[in-house]
C-alpha cells in the first residue's frame, strides 16, 4: 500500500510502484480531471502539484509520492493561485476544446505560487511544456498576468 | 468541406413540432413530415431542440458537438435571440444521434460536425425554432388573457401586455404553450433588433473545464470497467500473427488479451497494466501488401499521375489557346505532406455489449454514422447501439472517422465486462487517418503587363470524399479536393482546374481541419506571389488589380494591408507575406511578419487578420477561431509532415511530431469588418490562409521561395 494526501484527502493504493500517478488517479481513484495526452511528458496535460510543484503525472512513479501532498486541477480552486487562475480563465474566454487546461491551469498555478508578478519570459518558461492544439496561449498569457494583479490586490 | 450554400431555409420536409415536456414545461423542435402526424405525442420527439421548464429555464439540445469552436454558445445564442430569453438562463445539452432531429441542414440533413457548417446550417433553423417556441408562448398568454396575441410583446423571459399591465414569466406559460398551435411560418427579428447575435456572450462549455469537472469520452465511467490499450499492425493492411501470450499473462493488473485480424488489445485494471502488457505481449504481425510502402514511393506516384489529363472541375474560356499566345509563362508544381491531426485528447473510446445491444461512450463528430458503423460491425440492428456523445478534446476531422470506434466495438465484443479502449499516443499518430499528400501543377500565361490571362491548376491526391460520401465523387471530381481552387477569389479569362485521383497504397486518408481549402490556398496563395514576381510587382498591388471584381475580398486585403503597415520595411531577414481566400461562406486577409534566423529556423513574429464572415454571431469566438487557426497553421507549415517508410509511419509523439508552443506563438491582431451577408464559417480558414502568408514572407526575407511544406530550413540559411 503507497499513502499519500490528494487535495487534502489521505489516499492509499495497492498499485505497482512504477505506476504514473496520472494512471493512478484516473483508473484508481477515478479523478479525470488529470488529463492523458503523450505519456512521455512532452505535452503537460498531466500536471499536477508535487508538495506545490508543477510535476508530469504521466512520469511520477507512484512510489515517489509516498507521503506527500498531492494537489489535482480538482482541488487547485482552493488555493488562492488557483483559484485567481481558474477565474481569469473564465473571465478572458481562455478555453476551447478545453482538454489541455486542466494541465495549464496547474503550470499557471505553479508559476504564480513561486512567482508572483511573472514576465513573458517567466510565463514563456513555465508553459512551455504545456502544449494546446487550440492555440490559446495568447490568452494563456493574458489571463496569467491578470490572475496574477488579482492575487497581489487581496 | 462539401457545403456550398449559406443559410438553408428549412428543409421542405421538415415540420416544427411541439409538446409537452415530460416533468413540465414545453418543448419544441422540428421533425420529418412523416412524424408531424404525431406531434402531439411526446415520445416521437424526446430531444427536440429546445425545452423550457417550469421556472423558465431554457435548455437547448445542441444538434452540433462542442470540439472547442464555441458551437456550444454560438448555436444557443440563435435560438435565444429569437425567443427572447437571457443567455444567462439558457444552458445546453449533448443531443443524442438523429439524422431526422439534429442533422445538419447544409451536410445532407446528416448529424456532423464539421466544416465550419454549423452557424451556416442552423442560422435559420434555430432560429425559426426559437421564434416559433415565442410565439407559443404569446399564444398561451393571449388566451389566458383573452386578449389579441398581437397586442402582446416579450421581454426576456417574459410575454408583457402592457395595456393590461400584466406580465407571465416563460416558465408560468410552459405548460400552456406546449399545447398551442405550432406556427409554421414566424417572423424573425431584423438584424437591426438583434441584441444577443453579435455581442459577446459568455460560453457555456467551459466552467467544467477549468475545475476537472467536464467530461470528454476519455472520462467515461461504467462500473465493472476495465481499460484497454492497443497495438495494432504497424503496417496498414498488416495482420496479426502471434504474440507472447505467457508474457502478458504475468504483467501483474492484466486482465485478458483480446485479439484481432491486425491488432492486438490488451485488457487490464488500468491503464499502466494494458500499457505494460502490450510491452510484453510483444506482438508480431504480417505486414502484408504494404510492407514497402515509402513516402518517395507516394510523391513519385502522385508525379506521374501529374502528367496525366484530370477531371474537369472548372473549364472557362479557352485555356490552350489562350496559354500558348501568352506574353510570357509560368509555371511550378507544389507539394502538401501527410499530416497526423494530433488532437490533444488521444483517440478512446468506452463500449458495452449486452444481450440486448451495446453502449458507446465516446466523443465524436459523427454520432449517427458511428452508430450505423457498430451495427454493421456487431450485427445489430441501429438501434440497439445507444450512441453517448461527449466533449471532443480537439477534432480537426479525426473525431470525423468511426475507425477506432469499431475497433473499441469489436474488442468489447469479445469481453463479458464493459471497456475503455484508451490509444498511447504512438498509436494516435501511426494509425491516424492523414490528410492526404497533394501534389498540384500550375501553367500560367501572362499578359504583357503580367497579369494572368490562362491558369491551368492540376491537382492530384488521394481522394477523401470518394471514401467518406462516395454520392459527393462525381465524375471524377472530389468537390473537396477542389474547394478554394475552382472558385478562388480571383477572376481570369481563361480558366482550368483539374483533378486526377491518385490514391497513396496503404495510408489511409481524412480530413484535416480547413479541409480542402487548406491546401489549395496555400498552393494558389503562394502561386499568385509567383505572379507577382514574374510581373516584378507589389503582391498586394497584383492581387489589388485581380480583385476588382470581388469588393468582400478586396475589402479584406486593402484593410490588412493598411493594419499591417504593408510595405513598410522590416529588419534584414525579416519579411511580410499576404494571403487571400474566399472559403467556407467567409474572406480573409492574412498578413503574417516573420524573422528567418541565420540557422533557417523560422520565427513568426506577427500575424494580422482580417475577416468578412458574414453576420457574427459570438465575436469573442470569432477572434478566439482565427487565433487558434493561425496557431494550427503555424504548426503545419513550419513542422508538420508525417512520413512513411517500409509501410511504417516514422513519428511517434509530440517529440517528433512537434507542435508551437506558448513561447514560439506570435502575437495576433484580429479585425472583424462589419456585415450583413449571410454569415461563413470561422473553425477553418484561420488555417487555411495561413501557410501561404508565412511562405510569402519567407520569400520576402529570403529571397527563397518553397514549393513544399513543411518549411525545409536548410535551403533557408544565410549564406
Amino acid at each position: 500500500m503507497i499513502k499519500f494526501k490528494v487535495n487534502g484527502k489521505e489516499t492509499s493504493v495497492d498499485v505497482p510502484d512504477d505506476m504514473p500517478v496520472l494512471w493512478v488517479l484516473r483508473d484508481v481513484l477515478g479523478m479525470t480531471g488529470t488529463k492523458f495526452g503523450c505519456g512521455i511528458g512532452q505535452c503537460g496535460a498531466c500536471t499536477i502539484h508535487v508538495d506545490g510543484e508543477a510535476r508530469r503525472g504521466c512520469l511520477t512513479p507512484v512510489s515517489d509520492v509516498a507521503g506527500v501532498d498531492i494537489t489535482t486541477i480538482e482541488g487547485i480552486g482552493a488555493t488562492p493561485a488557483g483559484k485567481a487562475v481558474q477565474d481569469a480563465w473564465l473571465n478572458l474566454e481562455v478555453v476551447q476544446c478545453g482538454y489541455c487546461q486542466s494541465g495549464q491551469i496547474m503550470s499557471a498555478s505553479a508559476l504564480l505560487k513561486g512567482t508572483p508578478a511573472p514576465s513573458d519570459s517567466d510565463i514563456d518558461a513555465a508553459m512551455t511544456g504545456n502544449i494546446c492544439r487550440c492555440g490559446t496561449y495568447l490568452r494563456i498569457r493574458d489571463a496569467i498576468k491578470e490572475a496574477a494583479k488579482a492575487v497581489a490586490e487581496k | 468541406m462539401l457545403a456550398r450554400h449559406n443559410s438553408p431555409e428549412l428543409s421542405r420536409r421538415n415540420f416544427l413540432i411541439a409538446g409537452a415536456a415530460a416533468g413540465g414545461g414545453m418543448m419544441i423542435g422540428w421533425a420529418p413530415a412523416a412524424n408531424a402526424r404525431v406531434e402531439k405525442d411526446p415520445p416521437a420527439m424526446p430531444d427536440a431542440y429546445i425545452r423550457i421548464d417550469g421556472r423558465g429555464h431554457v435548455t437547448i439540445v445542441s444538434p452540433m458537438i462542442e470540439m472547442g469552436q464555441g458551437t456550444y454558445t454560438s448555436l444557443p445564442m440563435l435560438v435565444a435571440e429569437e425567443l427572447d430569453v437571457d443567455m444567462a438562463n439558457v444552458s445546453v445539452a449533448i443531443a443524442p444521434p438523429s439524422d431526422k432531429l439534429y442533422g445538419n441542414p447544409l451536410l445532407g440533413n446528416a448529424q456532423v460536425t464539421g466544416g465550419s457548417t454549423s452557424i451556416r446550417g442552423f442560422y435559420l433553423p434555430l432560429r425559426k425554432t426559437g421564434a416559433a417556441a415565442r410565439a407559443m408562448l404569446i399564444s398561451a398568454a393571449a388566451k389566458t388573457w383573452n386578449v389579441d396575441p398581437g397586442t402582446l410583446r416579450t421581454e426576456p423571459g417574459f410575454v408583457v401586455d402592457d395595456s393590461g399591465k400584466r406580465r407571465l414569466s416563460y416558465g408560468e406559460l410552459a405548460d400552456r404553450a406546449a399545447k398551442m398551435p405550432v406556427p409554421n411560418d414566424v417572423q424573425l427579428k431584423d438584424a437591426s433588433k438583434f441584441r444577443i447575435i453579435g455581442t459577446p456572450a459568455k460560453r457555456l462549455d467551459v466552467s467544467g473545464k477549468v475545475n476537472g469537472s467536464a467530461h470528454y469520452g476519455i472520462d467515461a465511467k461504467v462500473p465493472n470497467m476495465k481499460i484497454a490499450t492497443v497495438a495494432a499492425s504497424p503496417v496498414f493492411g498488416g495482420k496479426l500473427v502471434s504474440f507472447d501470450e505467457a508474457a502478458v499473462k504475468k504483467v501483474p493488473g492484466v486482465v485478458q488479451v483480446v485479439k484481432l485480424d491486425n491488432a492486438i488489445a490488451v485488457v487490464g485494471d488500468h491503464y499502466w497494466a494494458a500499457k505494460k502488457g502490450i510491452e510484453a505481449a510483444a506482438p508480431v504481425f504480417d505486414d502484408g501488401p504494404h510492407a514497402n510502402v515509402s513516402t518517395a514511393d507516394v510523391v513519385s506516384a502522385l508525379a506521374k499521375a501529374a502528367e496525366r489529363e484530370g477531371a474537369v472541375a472548372k473549364n472557362e474560356g479557352n485555356f490552350a489557346s489562350a496559354f500558348s499566345s501568352a506574353a510570357s509563362k509560368v509555371e511550378a508544381t507544389y507539394e502538401a505532406p501527410f499530416l497526423a491531426h494530433a488532437t490533444m485528447e488521444p483517440m478512446n473510446c468506452t463500449v458495452s455489449v449486452t444481450n440486448d445491444g451495446c453502449d458507446i461512450w465516446v466523443g465524436t463528430q459523427i454520432p449517427v454514422w458511428a452508430q450505423q458503423a457498430v451495427a454493421k460491425a456487431l450485427n445489430l440492428e441501429t438501434g440497439q447501439v445507444r450512441l453517448h456523445n461527449h466533449l471532443l478534446g480537439g477534432g480537426f476531422g479525426r473525431r470525423l472517422e468511426s475507425d477506432g470506434i469499431v475497433q473499441a466495438a469489436l474488442i468489447a465484443k469479445q469481453l463479458a465486462f464493459p471497456v475503455k479502449v484508451v490509444w498511447s499516443r504512438e498509436e494516435d499518430i501511426q494509425h491516424d487517418m492523414y490528410r492526404p499528400y497533394y501534389y498540384d501543377r500550375f501553367s500560367v500565361g501572362l499578359d504583357a503587363q503580367g497579369m494572368p490571362i490562362a491558369w491551368s491548376h492540376r491537382i492530384v491526391g488521394s481522394s477523401i470524399m470518394a471514401r467518406w460520401a462516395p454520392p459527393l465523387f462525381k465524375n471524377g471530381i472530389d468537390p473537396d479536393a477542389v474547394d478554394g481552387a475552382a472558385d478562388m477569389p480571383y477572376a481570369i479569362e481563361n480558366f482550368r482546374v483539374e483533378y486526377v485521383r491518385e490514391e497513396p497504397p496503404g495510408i489511409p486518408t481524412a480530413f484535416w481541419r480547413g479541409v480542402g481549402p487548406t491546401h489549395n490556398v496555400y498552393v494558389i496563395e503562394s502561386f499568385i506571389d509567383e505572379l507577382a514576381g514574374a510581373a516584378k510587382k507589389d503582391p498586394v498591388e497584383y492581387r489589388r488589380a485581380l480583385l476588382q471584381k470581388n469588393p468582400r475580398a478586396l475589402h479584406v486585403l486593402d484593410r490588412a494591408a493598411e493594419l499591417s503597415n504593408w510595405g513598410k520595411p522590416l529588419g534584414p531577414r525579416q519579411g511580410r507575406g499576404v494571403s487571400v481566400q474566399q472559403a467556407f461562406g467567409t474572406y480573409m486577409c492574412q498578413v503574417a511578419e516573420v524573422t528567418v534566423g541565420e540557422d533557417g529556423e523560422v520565427k513568426v513574429d506577427r500575424v494580422f487578420v482580417v475577416v468578412d464572415p458574414g453576420v457574427v454571431v459570438n465575436p469573442d469566438t470569432v477572434v478566439a477561431q482565427v487565433q487558434s487557426g493561425v496557431i494550427f497553421g503555424i504548426t503545419a507549415v513550419l513542422w508538420g509532415e508525417i512520413t512513411v517508410d517500409k509501410g511504417r509511419v516514422q513519428q511517434t509523439n509530440f517529440d517528433d511530431y512537434r507542435m508551437l508552443r506558448i513561447d514560439e506563438a506570435p502575437k495576433i491582431e484580429v479585425e472583424i469588418v462589419k456585415s450583413s451577408a449571410d454569415p461563413g464559417g470561422l473553425g477553418e480558414p484561420g488555417t487555411s490562409g495561413l501557410a501561404p502568408a508565412v511562405l510569402n514572407a519567407i520569400h520576402a526575407a529570403t529571397g527563397v521561395r518553397l514549393r513544399k511544406t513543411p518549411i525545409d530550413s536548410k535551403r533557408l540559411k544565410a549564406v
